[in-house]
């Protein structure tokens, strides 16, 4: 109905915003009403969601008229801030901006390079910028919770990993079933993802397609495509993550460094 | 391991120890004689625990020295030190699986594995026989305690360090753990130091 009555696409997509707010004021007047004392919450995220999201847009309207390379300094902008919010999210882990840093940077440049160089990810800012950002969002999520699963084995093993160690074990060794258990966490709702793939949902990527008229069969195989390449760096990147992370915790005499921490 | 007497085995001197600010260990000197066993009693926070930890080198200490058998125990690698001193914990922290794995975890972090014989001698030794296939879950508090000591013993070390070994226990599993750890020190003349809060623990 909106799009009879407004021509230009821009504020065609103001006015739906706008009544998607009105349908958020919705859910907050309920809160209100049940005193769930969420209201600030929801208008801090409404207001920001809204914000990001419009800017972000702009932005890209700017971006996608430039060269190809600019892709570059985007993408390498949003492994940074990824970087820096994985870490807001774990505490305590010595080095842990470098290896987060390390690790995105190891998992969705790689993935991007090469799906890029082999035409699997078309070669135009309009599919490596948003394609490239959920690879990063994706590596950013399983990295963080890889790390934090990671620091809250070990801290709940202290005296296992001492025990070990005062055997004489390497910290390899001793540490090992609590480094498998955080990337099989991490890793798990990425499997679960694939696994309910265009059953339980349909997501982003195809969506959009659909919405735009693409042939819903080859946007299924996109769809693949997308979520295939986040599992493949999500994958890449707590790999690399935990292989530093590991020696993070023990000191070079091999003494665990966590401990006490572990133990507040 | 015999070994001749008046042959200093762990000389400890100035040891001290500090972490944020607060001082642990102040300026400990002592020395124990190869085949010596030797307590040290204290309250509780009074640094018994890391002064064995600084020993077995799991925490470093802030100063002074720790020679084994007249050599700077810097000079020799964490694993193999910890292999010579083996230390028994306040509390067992057994690996999941059963008692002959737990056994076997020193030996086998090193390449080396035991015999089933092997696996009987040490568990008659903690007067275990018969546990091997037992899984820990089912132990009792004592037993597990018991079997961590004879899985610090599977690597042969030539020193005990023991840590409040009874401290976690009942009346009856501590004088079953009690028991044992005296025959083992008796029968295998192992260069022994205990830390303890109980003084009738020390003076026997």
């Amino acid at each position: 109905m909106l799009g009879r009555w407004i021509d230009n696409q821009v504020w065609l997509g103001a006015a739906q915003a706008g009544v998607t707010m009105v349908a958020a004021m919705l859910v907050v007047w309920l809160t209100v009403r049940l005193k769930l004392r969420m209201e600030k919450d929801i208008l801090v995220a409404l207001v920001r969601g809204v914000g990001q999201i419009v800017l972000v847009g702009f932005l890209l309207t700017i971006i996608f008229t430039a060269d190809l390379w600019i892709a570059i300094p985007v993408i390498a902008i949003m492994i940074v801030t990824a970087s820096v919010m994985t870490i807001k999210r774990v505490s305590n882990i010595p080095n842990a901006l470098r290896i987060s840093l390390l690790g995105i940077t190891a998992g969705s440049g790689l993935v991007i390079a090469v799906m890029t160089f082999l035409g699997v990810i078309e070669q135009d800012l309009t599919s490596i910028i948003p394609i490239g950002s959920m690879m990063v969002y994706g590596a950013m999520n399983t990295n963080a919770l890889m790390m934090e699963r990671f620091r809250s084995e070990v801290g709940s093993h202290v005296g296992q990993i001492e025990a070990g160690l005062a055997l004489g074990a390497s910290p390899e060794h001793v540490i090992q079933p609590y480094a498998r258990r955080a990337v099989a966490s991490a890793m798990t709702p990425n499997i679960n993802g694939l696994r309910s793939l265009g059953i339980v949902w349909i997501p982003g990527a195809m969506a959009g397609m659909v919405l735009a008229g693409e042939n819903p069969a080859y946007a299924g195989f996109y769809q693949f495509v997308v979520s295939g390449s986040i599992f493949v760096t999500a994958g890449i990147t707590v790999i690399i993550s935990i292989a530093m992370l590991r020696k993070q915790v023990f000191s070079k005499a091999e003494q665990l460094l966590l401990r006490s921490e572990a133990e507040d | 391991m015999r070994r001749q007497n008046h042959h200093i085995f762990l000389s400890v001197e100035g040891l001290s120890y500090v972490v944020d600010g607060q001082t642990i260990l102040s300026d400990i000197t002592f020395e124990i004689e190869a085949g010596e066993t030797v307590a040290v009693l204290g309250p509780s926070g009074s640094g018994k625990s890391t002064l064995i930890r600084t020993i077995n080198r799991l925490d470093e200490p802030t100063s002074g020295s720790i020679k084994i058998e007249g050599e700077d125990y810097h000079a020799i690698p964490p694993r193999i030190l910890r292999r010579r001193l083996g230390m028994v914990m306040q509390h067992p922290f057994l690996f999941p699986g059963t008692v002959a794995q737990n056994l076997c975890f020193g030996p086998l972090s090193h390449g080396e594995n035991l015999t089933e014989s092997e696996i009987r001698t040490l568990l008659a030794g903690v007067d275990l026989m018969g546990f091997e296939d037992r899984d820990i879950s089912k132990l009792s508090g004592g037993e597990a305690q018991r079997v961590n000591l004879a899985r610090t013993l599977a690597n042969k070390p030539e020193a005990l360090l023991l840590d409040e070994p009874t401290s976690a226990l009942d009346e009856a599993a501590k004088n079953e753990v009690e028991a044992t750890i005296k025959s083992v020190i008796t029968n295998q003349k192992v260069t022994c130091l205990l830390v303890t809060h109980d003084p009738a623990q020390g003076g026997d």
